[in-house]
């Protein structure tokens, strides 16, 4: 059977017609085989030289993959796919997945690093200059190939060799005036380029002394330190002169009895405690529902707003009898061609009550982003005139699409045009737009810029300050976050999968509902 | 034919991963494979040395330029200023932590907290005479924990810079200052009594000595007279009484605060000759010598009968990064190298904030005067905290002097600010 098999492939394969290799076919494949080697080249050293063994391997995996895909005949449509699929799980399921990973830490300032960079810097920072030692003018030597500090006393000129045995006194060097030592017997002095050379080596070395370490400081000078602080893998604690830290692995601190902790911290899982944090915090809680339905009005508004208005205004383009479209489509788009960022801060100035261009053309005193209601008003009429051109454009493309014999149609049967257009343009225009709408709404939900760089969530009652009239969510969560008390992305990723799932439930209802309208109307 | 095909995929990846594992070790202690910011001065063979980096702010790179070559030379290494231009210290961190940052970093001495929590910079140890050529102000800044983090280069706080055409006496009092912009203001001659940032959110920054002087206060001490985060004073009866103070400068009130004057318009309007006081920095100062005002500065006057109007003092400064590849270096460079006068002189002609070096501030003086006076200024300003819970002031703070220039009720106001910081510290 097995014989009959292998016998027959070939056989099949000479059926097949060859499929001409055309220059195209070559240049993709080459193409694709060296940005697959290039990422494969760029990442695995650095991957190695941290020793990430598993990644290193997934990567190898991949970039064989892809090779093997690549260079074979067959799979034609994973040919097509997996471009796409890698850029999908680098784009989308990684920052997913890290997102929500991130969600259960507590990392943020104070906790971004492991523990053992942060006894690195507690012990660091805890080194104080032995009172009255005093300042050595260094030079490094060698002896041999081991690294050793020659040290001059500035007051006394006496020498030293410090190693990592300890302080010796060194007879016979020549000092020059600098205070730096030019040359010593059996020993190789270092130039600063040499020294420079082996600055790691510099910085490790450490020559104990009788209560403390000499290091050096920099290139040319060495202080004689003391750790005031010093980790102890028995206890898991920190000890010093001020008492004892012990480490704490549920916050990611060494705390001391009192509860006070030290300032380093380090990243540790802390289960849903920022799930928790989020649904029983009371400034979170107690203002939740208003600032959601803000955000619901100001999503719906500013959709439905630049809908309407660009509708309106493909209409009026779209109409046989007009004349001069194209200057009126120029004018039309370039709210959409300038560069948000800077319209918001121009809008903003506008606002403003006493030197803003409204009011002094409006002859008022409104102090339009002070107010609540005013400020509200002023972002979403910000928002709908960046955004209406967008609209504009794809509902005249929309707009292309439908038959005039339609709408003529209608008026032969006696259709008023409100009532062709009611009947007939607007749902054929609904079912091709009604994605985009939905788009636009979760975009909307989420316009961070619109907000931030407008009124920055404000006013904001002198009663709470932490939260404004114009707050959505994201601004509102997001200075919560990253705010008053420093960078606390833990905190942040857990809020994101909240307001995704916001986001997520309300476009899966909208896309139900226009899967049942393309049914009736499609 | 699959066969082959799959034996082709394999030894090509077979041949990628040796060539790359085969060159890691030979490129890992050059330059640290994972810095990932290829560049031509870094590809250049130095000395042996490996490199430099250092982070700036774009105003900082270019001054620094040519002390960093020469640097280079004397120790064979290759020096490299990169430009980082917004959210420095976040960038830094997260650069830091994930091991691609630089050696040294430029910045305010206000990020030290933060900075140290995150284990991101090392000490700093100056020698008793280099301690003694800064001024006193500079050290105090740059020390946290009792221990001194980073080498300061210039000093910056806020004075009141007039316009000595309307008013040719600096003002004695905060009283004076409002009955003469007042006069010019009902003379025509000014649009507004006082031009100092409010905004829609405050400024905590600016207003601040107003609010010294009225006897306002952010943390009480600790022992040994630092900051305490563990008693925030906003809300304290003190606290009340000078956003009581503010809310009668305000809007409501002698309309000196006004919400409608911003970060962005309210040097312009100094400027164009719309208010004859400014409260500002030396970084106005450019853009008043444009505009055409004959000016002068004063300190920021203090209320009559009331505390001493203190502003926030921020010093710039180097610091030594923690996860540095070539940290002796990096502290040749910082502790022994830039606390020279001229690179504080480099630095200072660059833009123009005093040189914290007493040397570099003597010969600055000389040619240009508002560097003194803007350090009078400050003499008794308040090093701005350096705390990580200083982040959790700011704003609060500011929407009470908002709230309060707004009319608003001082108890309130500060009740609220109190709150929303004790709840963000968790106090």
């Amino acid at each position: 059977m097995a014989l009959d098999v292998r016998q027959a492939a070939p056989a099949h394969a000479r059926q097949r017609p060859r499929r001409e290799i055309t220059t195209a076919f070559v240049v993709s494949r080459i193409a694709v085989l060296a940005v697959a080697a290039a990422i494969l080249l760029y990442a695995a050293p650095p991957l190695a030289a941290t020793g990430s063994w598993v990644a290193l391997g997934l990567l190898c995996a991949v970039s064989a993959g892809i090779a093997y895909l690549y260079l074979t005949r067959r799979f034609i449509p994973a040919k097509y796919l997996i471009p796409g699929t890698v850029f999908l799980v680098a784009f989308q399921v990684f920052p997913v997945v890290y997102t929500l990973t991130t969600a259960f830490t507590n990392f943020g300032d104070g906790h971004r690093g492991d523990k053992a960079a942060a006894i690195t810097a507690i012990e660091t920072g805890s080194v104080r200059q032995a009172p009255g030692s005093p300042e050595y003018t260094l030079s490094a030597a060698l002896r041999g190939d081991e690294l050793v500090f020659l040290l001059v006393d500035p007051a006394t000129k006496r020498v030293s060799l410090g190693a990592a045995d300890g302080l010796t006194p060194l007879a016979g060097a020549q000092v020059g005036v600098t205070g730096k030592v030019l040359s010593a017997p059996g020993l190789t002095v270092l130039k600063a380029p040499e020294a420079a050379a082996r600055g790691p080596e510099i910085t490790a070395l450490a020559v104990p002394t009788a209560d403390g370490v000499i290091k050096a400081n920099g290139l040319s000078r060495a202080v004689e330190g003391k750790a005031g602080l010093r980790y102890d893998a028995a206890c898991d604690c920190v000890r010093g002169d001020g008492g004892t830290w012990t480490a704490d692995e549920s916050q990611g601190y060494f705390v001391n009895a009192k509860g006070e902790h030290l300032a380093q911290g380090w990243q540790v899982n802390v289960g849903l405690d920022n799930f928790a944090r989020v649904l029983t915090n009371p400034t979170i809680s107690g203002y939740f529902a208003g600032v959601l339905g803000w955000n619901l009005v100001f999503a719906l508004a500013s959709v439905l707003g630049c809908f309407a208005l660009g509708m309106g205004v493909a209409l009026a383009l779209h109409h046989p009898r007009m004349r001069g479209t194209k200057v009126y489509r120029i004018v039309l788009i370039l709210p959409y061609a300038m560069p948000a960022f800077a319209m918001l801060l121009v809008w903003r100035d506008l606002f403003n009550r006493d030197f803003g261009l409204i009011n002094q053309l409006l002859g008022a005193e409104i102090d339009w982003l002070g107010q609540t209601g005013t400020a509200r008003l002023g972002v979403i009429l910000v928002n709908i005139w960046l955004g209406f051109p967008y609209m504009f454009l794809v509902t005249t493309g929309a707009l292309q699409a439908i038959p005039r014999e339609l709408t003529e149609a209608a008026s032969i049967d006696g259709a008023t045009p409100f009532k062709a257009f009611r009947r007939v343009t607007l749902p054929l225009l609904l079912v091709a737009l009604t994605p985009l709408l939905i788009s636009a709404f979760a975009f909307n939900f989420n316009n961070y810029n619109a907000i931030a760089l407008t009124t920055d969530g404000g006013p904001f009652p002198a009663d709470s300050p932490q939260v404004g009239g114009t707050d959505l969510l994201i601004t509102y969560t997001f200075r919560l976050a990253f705010g008053a008390g420093g960078a606390q992305f833990g905190f942040a990723a857990a809020i994101s999968v909240f307001i995704f799932a916001i986001v997520a439930v309300i476009s899966a209802v909208a896309f139900r509902r226009t899967r049942k309208q393309e049914e009736v109307y499609a | 034919m699959r066969m082959r095909a799959l034996g082709v995929a394999t030894l090509a990846t077979l041949a990628f991963a040796a060539t790359a594992c085969g060159s890691s070790p030979s490129a890992a202690p050059a330059a640290g494979p994972q810095s990932g910011q290829p560049s031509a001065s870094a590809s250049a063979p130095a000395a042996g040395g490996g490199t430099l980096v250092i982070w700036a702010d774009p105003l900082r790179v270019k001054p620094l330029q040519p002390f960093a070559q020469q640097f280079g030379t004397e120790n064979g290494v290759t020096v490299e200023v990169k430009e980082i231009s917004k959210d420095n210290q976040m960038t830094f961190l997260t650069a830091s932590q994930q091991g691609s940052g630089p050696d040294i970093m430029i910045g305010a001495h206000d990020w030290i907290g933060n900075l140290v929590q995150n284990g991101a910079i090392d000490p700093v140890t100056l020698t008793e005479e280099q301690k003694a050529s800064f001024s006193d102000k500079a050290i105090q800044a740059v020390t946290f924990n009792g221990q001194i983090y980073g080498a300061p280069y210039a000093l910056e706080n806020i004075a009141l810079i007039r316009n000595t055409d309307l008013a040719p006496d600096a003002p004695a009092t905060i009283e004076d200052m409002i009955a003469k912009g007042k006069e010019l203001k009902a003379a025509g001659k000014v649009k507004e009594v006082l031009c100092l940032p409010v905004g829609q959110k405050g400024d905590a920054f600016h207003v601040y000595p107003i609010f010294a002087s009225g006897g306002g206060a952010l943390f009480g001490t600790t022992a040994t007279g630092d900051p305490d985060p563990k008693q925030v004073l906003l809300g304290s009866a003190d606290s009340v009484k000078a956003f009581g103070k503010l809310k009668e400068l305000g809007e409501k009130g002698d309309g000196a605060l006004r919400t409608s004057l911003t970060n962005e318009n309210y040097i312009v309007n100094f400027a164009g000759g719309k208010c004859a006081y400014l409260v500002s920095g030396p970084w106005a100062i450019s853009e008043v010598k444009k505009g055409g005002v004959k000016y002068d500065i004063s300190p920021v006057p203090a209320f009559k009968d009331g505390k001493p109007a203190t502003p926030f003092v921020g010093v710039q400064s180097f610091f030594v990064a923690s996860k540095g590849k070539n940290k002796a270096l990096a502290q040749e460079f910082v502790a022994n190298y830039v606390t020279n006068k001229d690179v504080a002189k480099a630095l200072y002609d660059a833009d123009p904030r005093p040189p914290a070096l007493t040397a570099a501030l003597e010969e600055v003086k000389a040619g240009d005067p508002d560097a003194a006076k803007f350090l009078d200024a400050g003499k008794d300003g308040l090093p701005m905290p350096a705390i990580p819970e200083m982040a959790a002031i700011w704003e609060p703070f500011g929407i009470a002097e908002n709230a309060v220039v707004k009319g608003g009720d001082a108890a309130k106001a500060a009740a609220a600010a109190q709150k929303a910081i004790d709840g963000s510290l968790k106090n």
